[in-house]
């Protein structure tokens, strides 16, 4: 079962008191933007077997919107912070790194 | 190849089944072939079997990191259906429903398919007209299926519950001609076929990375050395964006794990397929008697062929208002499969940025019921570069706003 910290009101949540939103740290294209990029933004995800960054929702709590880090490997969760970032915040890239001495954080698609 | 028939099971009845042979040789990779499929599932064996009969092509390796159909082709919950709303999938399924009802004799294999119908149970006003107007659709598309009345439904299943509590059954879209096969047999019956036709099937053989020069693919490496090839078939599920990767470029595909379970074995209770995609769960018969039970899937990644365990619950919850009788029978088996989902919840049959890589991936969570079919359209897209049946499921439709959307079609279960 997964358990996520919500970061907001500290709950440890399981998986039925949230729900799931998808790849974080999208970078919105729209008007302006060229055809490979829009469809790069809808479509294209990241979709990696290993260290996944996504967004979640504590929908039978709270009600806010959260990140968390998680391996898809493995599921473990290398830990949840708050969504008003544009990156995984230090802490959380550093503890990755250190569990996945390879990793790195990509450039935003 | 020996042929199986009545007379080849008297005859090692008489000398104590020794004269039995094995079924496709395991031989060591050759330094190059025409064609390398990656992937020896069903989809997979199904494109090179019919590259072999419709295109004369044998040169070809099927290579599989793990065991021969241990993927998502021996984790199904083996129906075959072709109900669906949109032409282009309507086309692609009937096509394979109709390849299953001869591919017994078609491979002297026997993979048991039983034309028992499908229901698709209506449990909401909104699936009632969604039905129909798939009926509707099917009609024209030349897939024979109708719209069934209640009344009608509790005759086909008796051991139905009419008046759920929650969600009564309105009605439902029956296909007499949809039914189940033994999945293990369908991949075994191509892996046969592909052998005795003189095509290698390499186990146990990771590919690591794909070479390509000036844009084109000339080989792969893997856990058993590089080998070359003109063509690469990518026929893989649940890692088709690692694969992908390694090539140079990106699928719009997203792995998530669904799950099936079934019961322990009982006497024949339910002679059709029911599916309620309302309630996310859908039950057939097994021959051996168990209840097979399939659930819908989890809404994150993951690529580990586990699942949440209270996606079971709520299937089975589902399954007890629907069936009460399931709430007495014990579970004797339950597990997961990671399968590749697109934006518009259809396959992609495709060319790909790399000239002669192909890729045949993202069948989400209907892939086993296509699987001659999709074997046809590849074979034909990979010899000849262009294949009626595969044309509109090209990964460029995305970029072209040319979905095939069953996502909203109520033709899915998902």
């Amino acid at each position: 079962m997964l358990i996520l910290e919500c970061p907001y009101c500290g709950v440890k949540a399981e998986e039925t008191e949230l729900a799931a939103g998808g790849e974080a740290h999208l970078k919105r294209f729209g008007p302006g933007s060229s055809d490979e990029e829009f469809h790069d933004y809808l479509f294209m995800r990241e979709n990696p077997k290993g260290v996944h960054f996504e967004r979640w929702r504590h929908a039978n709590g709270c009600g806010k919107w959260f990140h968390a880090a998680r391996c898809t490997m493995t599921l473990e969760v290398f830990g949840t912070y708050s969504a008003q970032t544009t990156e995984p915040p230090k802490e959380i890239q550093d503890k990755i790194s250190e569990k996945r001495p390879n990793w790195t954080w990509r450039d935003v698609k | 190849m020996k042929r199986y028939s009545a007379f080849a099971v008297a005859r090692e009845a008489l000398r104590y089944h020794t004269g039995w042979e094995r079924a496709w040789r395991s031989p060591e990779p050759k330094r190059r072939y025409d064609v390398i499929i990656v992937g020896a599932g069903g989809h997979g064996l199904a494109t090179a079997y019919f590259l072999g009969k419709n295109f004369g092509i044998t040169n070809v390796a099927v290579l599989e990191k793990g065991w021969l159909g241990g993927g998502n082709t021996g984790r199904n919950t083996t129906i075959i259906r072709s109900n669906y709303l949109q032409d282009p999938s309507a086309a692609i399924y009937e096509k394979a429903r109709s390849l299953y009802e001869t591919m017994s004799q078609d491979l002297n294999y026997n993979v048991m398919f039983s034309p028992r119908g499908v229901i698709m149970l209506a449990q909401t006003e909104h699936e009632v007209r969604g039905y129909k107007r798939t009926a509707h659709a099917n009609a024209l598309q030349g897939v024979q299926t109708e719209w069934i009345e209640p009344a009608r439904v509790k005759e086909l299943v008796p051991i139905i519950n009419l008046e759920g509590p929650r969600y009564p059954v309105l009605g439902g879209l029956w296909q007499e001609r949809g039914g189940t096969a033994r999945h293990d047999a369908v991949a075994w019956g191509y892996a046969r076929a592909c052998s005795a036709m003189g095509m290698d099937i390499i186990q146990k053989c990771e590919v690591t990375g794909v070479r390509s020069e000036n844009g084109r693919v000339v080989g792969v490496d893997t856990t058993k050395g590089a080998i070359d090839c003109d063509k690469l078939g990518m026929v893989v599920a649940g890692n088709c964006s690692h694969l992908s990767e390694m090539a140079g470029f990106r699928l719009p595909v997203e792995s998530v794990a669904l799950q099936a379970l079934v019961s322990e074995p009982i006497k024949p209770c339910m002679d059709v397929v029911v599916m309620a995609n309302t309630v996310h769960g859908y039950m057939s018969q097994s021959d051996k008697g168990e209840m097979v039970i399939g659930g819908g899937t989890d809404g994150f990644n993951n690529y580990t062929q586990r699942g949440s365990f209270h996606h079971i619950e709520e299937t089975v919850r589902a399954l007890n208002e629907t069936f009460p009788m399931v709430s007495r029978l014990k579970m004797l088996r339950q597990w997961g499969g990671i399968v590749d989902v697109t934006g518009d919840r259809s396959p992609l049959i495709s060319k790909t940025p790399v000239d002669n890589i192909f890729v045949n991936a993202g069948w989400g969570t209907g892939g086993f019921k296509a699987i001659p079919g999709s074997g046809w359209a590849m074979a034909e897209l990979m010899a000849t570069g262009h294949s009626p049946l595969a044309e509109e499921f090209s990964m460029m439709r995305f970029k072209e706003g040319k979905f095939i959307d069953e996502s909203v079609a109520a033709g899915v279960a998902h």
